[in-house]
């Protein structure tokens, strides 16, 4: 499978994801596409480390590996970053009974 | 056409449809639920690359854990289309555009960048498997590994001390 095909697939999710952070005011929404633009670019490490491990598998019968272990460890930041993430969230709301990110722009009086 | 051509193209479809569903959907549960049809279309494309490893950890972390999360706190606020905050149609049409423009460079530096001969391998190759992912994750990677069980230590501390009542 060319490689390019699976460039076009992930930069595709990740201006989706982009889209949807620009164009929704709800924070849970907001939060769902920096999921999708997180795994937009899982997808692309996974897909870099086969092609680099096709070209390099003679030298190197471990070649690649490196990229699927950085998708591990992003799938753990991930984890946790929306543990807390999600922990504002339900603080947010409850401050100010609404999920509406403009409501943040009380933070700065 | 080949099965694997058959697979991604039905597979990357329907991550792209679910994607879209996440950011249109007026309803945020219908949101979680788009969202988790695209996190099983990529694990579909891990395990077409033969990452199996990622593709279970995919599901079980991305699609069962955090999705869950999601889908616990949305039902905790009691959220649905008609709290949905309104944003100006104008506002919206120009993020779009903005997200098409940044679609359009990316995709306009890759058309003529040197790849196009390139190949990924599909459906062989043993680095995805469980064996050597595990064998580099506890030879190479201890230290990151260590410093990751800290991080969840202090998200797990950081979420209870924000989400506790009273202050």
């Amino acid at each position: 499978m060319p490689i390019n095909y699976y460039i076009y697939l992930s930069i595709a999710l990740f201006c989706i994801g982009v889209v949807g952070v620009l164009t929704r005011r709800n924070a849970i929404i907001i939060f769902m596409c920096i999921e999708l633009m997180l795994n937009s670019v899982n997808l692309l490490l996974v897909a870099f480390s086969k092609m680099h491990h096709m070209q390099a598998a003679a030298t190197n019968a471990t070649a690649g590996i490196d990229g699927q272990l950085f998708v591990f460890f992003i799938m753990v930041v991930a984890a946790a970053e929306v543990s807390v993430g999600l922990a504002i969230i339900v603080m947010m709301f409850r401050n100010v009974h609404s999920v509406d990110v403009n409501f943040l722009n009380r933070l700065k009086h | 056409m080949s099965v694997t051509e058959i697979l991604f193209i039905f597979l990357s479809v329907l991550a792209v449809v679910g994607a879209i569903g996440v950011v249109v959907s007026k309803n945020p549960v219908f949101s979680v639920l788009w969202l988790i049809l695209t996190f099983f279309c990529i694990s579909g494309h891990y395990i077409l690359l033969n990452a199996q490893f990622l593709a279970v950890v995919n599901i079980i972390v991305y699609a069962g854990a955090i999705m869950v999360l999601f889908l616990f706190v949305i039902m905790l606020m009691n959220l649905n289309a008609d709290t949905e905050p309104k944003k100006n149609k104008w506002l919206k049409l120009v993020s779009v555009i903005a997200g098409g423009c940044m679609l359009l460079v990316l995709v306009a530096a890759l058309k003529d960048a040197e790849t196009a001969e390139t190949l990924a391998q599909t459906k062989t190759g043993d680095i995805g498997l469980i064996e050597h992912l595990g064998n580099a994750l506890f030879n190479q990677y201890v230290v990151p590994f260590e410093i990751s069980s800290v991080l969840f230590l202090s998200a797990m501390v950081g979420a209870v001390v924000i989400g506790k009542k009273g202050d």
